[in-house]
């Protein structure tokens, strides 16, 4: 079961980190960094299930916060931003 | 019994973050991959947390994940409204196959300004659109 679920995270991160590569636009680039911050965040949840160490949960909750205002953050960036580059 | 029901959650959690993946890198354009990314993983992590509450029935426990799995569900639409705001607004492409686009006609030409909200406020920036 753990292997399993570690084994999935994993694939779902290589998927994200493919199309943060390869994104077309930065908003793209974007929204694949914020499902990546998940993504990390929900490893850390496994382990803090398949390693018996619920204290684990405080660096999930300061991830979550971080990953939304990092995405706030760039959301502001992205609509501040002139036209011209891409 | 608990574990085994506690590990199923985890995996069924990482099953829809794996959904989550497949559809950010499969979607054809930015806007069905932010629908896919946000709602898949959101669901995901609560599922995951809830995993470690039911292995760990604690008071201190249960709080966390209750408050971890609210916030999600508080911030995740926030996030990709700002985001997918801001995609529109630098004119990030629709897919080709889209049959609505229900803001189109209701921003300015060069897409900074709503126009319901211009002719009340004056051409101001972005700010003024800000909900």
């Amino acid at each position: 079961m753990m292997i399993a679920t570690f084994l999935l995270l994993a694939a779902a991160m290589a998927l994200t980190v493919i199309r943060l590569l390869r994104g077309p636009s930065l908003p793209d680039r974007v929204v694949a960094l914020d499902l990546l911050g998940f993504i990390v965040a929900g490893m850390i949840t496994a382990a803090a299930l398949f390693a018996d160490q619920p204290g684990l949960l405080d660096i999930v909750l300061v991830f979550t916060i971080l990953g939304f205002f990092s995405t706030v953050a760039f959301a502001r960036y992205l609509e501040k931003r002139r036209f011209d580059d891409d | 019994m608990i574990e085994w029901i506690a590990a199923g959650l985890a995996l069924l959690g990482a099953v829809l973050v794996l959904i989550a993946g497949l559809g950010i890198l499969r979607f054809p354009d930015l806007y069905t991959r932010m629908h896919a990314a946000t709602k898949a993983s959101s669901l995901g992590m609560s599922l995951l947390l809830l995993a470690v509450a039911l292995r760990n029935p604690e008071a201190m426990v249960w709080m966390k994940v209750l408050c971890g799995i609210l916030f999600l569900f508080l911030t995740a639409p926030i996030a990709a409204h700002l985001l997918g705001r801001a995609a529109y607004v630098h004119k990030v492409p629709l897919w080709e196959g889209s049959v609505a686009d229900e803001i189109a006609g209701n921003y300015s030409d060069d897409h900074t300004v709503l126009r319901g909200v211009a002719r009340q406020s004056g051409t101001d920036n972005l700010s003024n659109t800000q909900g």
